[in-house]
């Protein structure tokens, strides 16, 4: 997510192929320590949405379809 | 004695860094993210209008429909409260049902579910210091998404790291009332508008009895 411009596509890549998660783990590390959050949203079997949050790429579930990168929480006025 | 002093500081120091070397580097590029310069952008209308259409794309991508459904007809969505007592600094809620509700840059107001009390207000903000146009805010869209992110992954994260104040600091009361209300009549008449679906839908007629398939 961006100021200005909404969604942005980071990365894409097949986590089974091992250049692509080598990749995608890279960009997922770069985009933390920009001071990122990272969630993955997630639907159960009743439906029901939700978002996971998560901290490093092994947290990441090997199906999840993407990662939503947007800037960390701070204490508002 | 000295020389050992230096020794022993040079092998503390040696140990410590593979620790401390990571955290110092993290430090490091989030000042430098923070004091990037952004060259002076004007405002583009065009441009906010676009970043809130794939911000909205988005959003409706993540939520439910129903949720959706409500961001577009009301302007705010209704999360369910998951802790068992209810969010910090509201006194506890003994069990009973608790939700938020999420407008775009406006604070998360926490009420009880049943009775609509007011809790309390969370103040947070997602700010992205580097700027990119210009503004440190996100879309409409995307700071509601944000908010049902980290509500719905975390929400004692989220909550811990909001500054909470009684209700009535940013929100007036009376208009969050007033939007609960507004919430209580969309769903009812949802209801209705599904009911009114199963009791047409061609499963609910009587065995033997004619489909209308007129158009």
């Amino acid at each position: 997510m961006k100021p200005g411009h909404g969604e942005v596509l980071i990365a894409e890549g097949d986590v089974e192929l091992a250049d692509d998660e080598r990749r995608l783990v890279e960009e997922f590390r770069r985009q933390l320590q920009d001071g990122q959050w990272a969630a993955v949203p997630l639907s159960d079997v009743t439906g029901r949405r939700q978002a996971q949050m998560v901290k490093s790429f092994a947290d990441v579930p090997r199906d999840a379809e993407r990662v939503i990168f947007f800037p960390r929480a701070a204490g508002g006025r | 004695m000295l020389l050992a002093l230096v020794a022993t500081a040079l092998v503390a120091v040696a140990l410590l860094s593979e620790e401390l070397l990571p955290r110092l580097e993290e430090l490091w590029s989030r000042h430098r993210a923070r004091r990037r310069v952004a060259p002076p952008m004007p405002y583009d209308p065009g441009r906010e209008r676009r970043a809130e259409q794939r911000a909205r794309t988005l959003l409706r991508s993540c939520v439910n429909e129903e949720e959706w459904a409500m961001y577009r007809d009301l302007g705010f969505i209704r999360v369910w409260g998951a802790q068992a007592d209810g969010p910090a600094e509201a006194g506890g809620t003994g069990g009973a049902p608790y939700a938020y509700l999420i407008h775009p840059h406006r604070a998360i107001v926490a009420y009880m579910a049943q009775t609509h009390r007011l809790l309390n207000e969370y103040c947070v903000a997602f700010p992205d210091d580097t700027r990119p146009y210009g503004s440190a805010r996100l879309p409409d869209s995307d700071d509601v998404l944000a908010k049902w992110m980290a509500l719905t992954g975390d929400e004692k994260r989220l909550i811990c790291t909001a500054n909470m104040h009684l209700p009535g600091r940013q929100l007036d009361p009376a208009k969050v009332k007033r939007d609960l209300w507004r919430l209580s009549q969309w769903e009812r008449a949802r209801l209705r508008a599904a009911a009114r679906r199963a009791g047409s839908a061609p499963g609910s007629s009587e065995p033997g009895e004619p489909l209308d398939t007129a158009g």
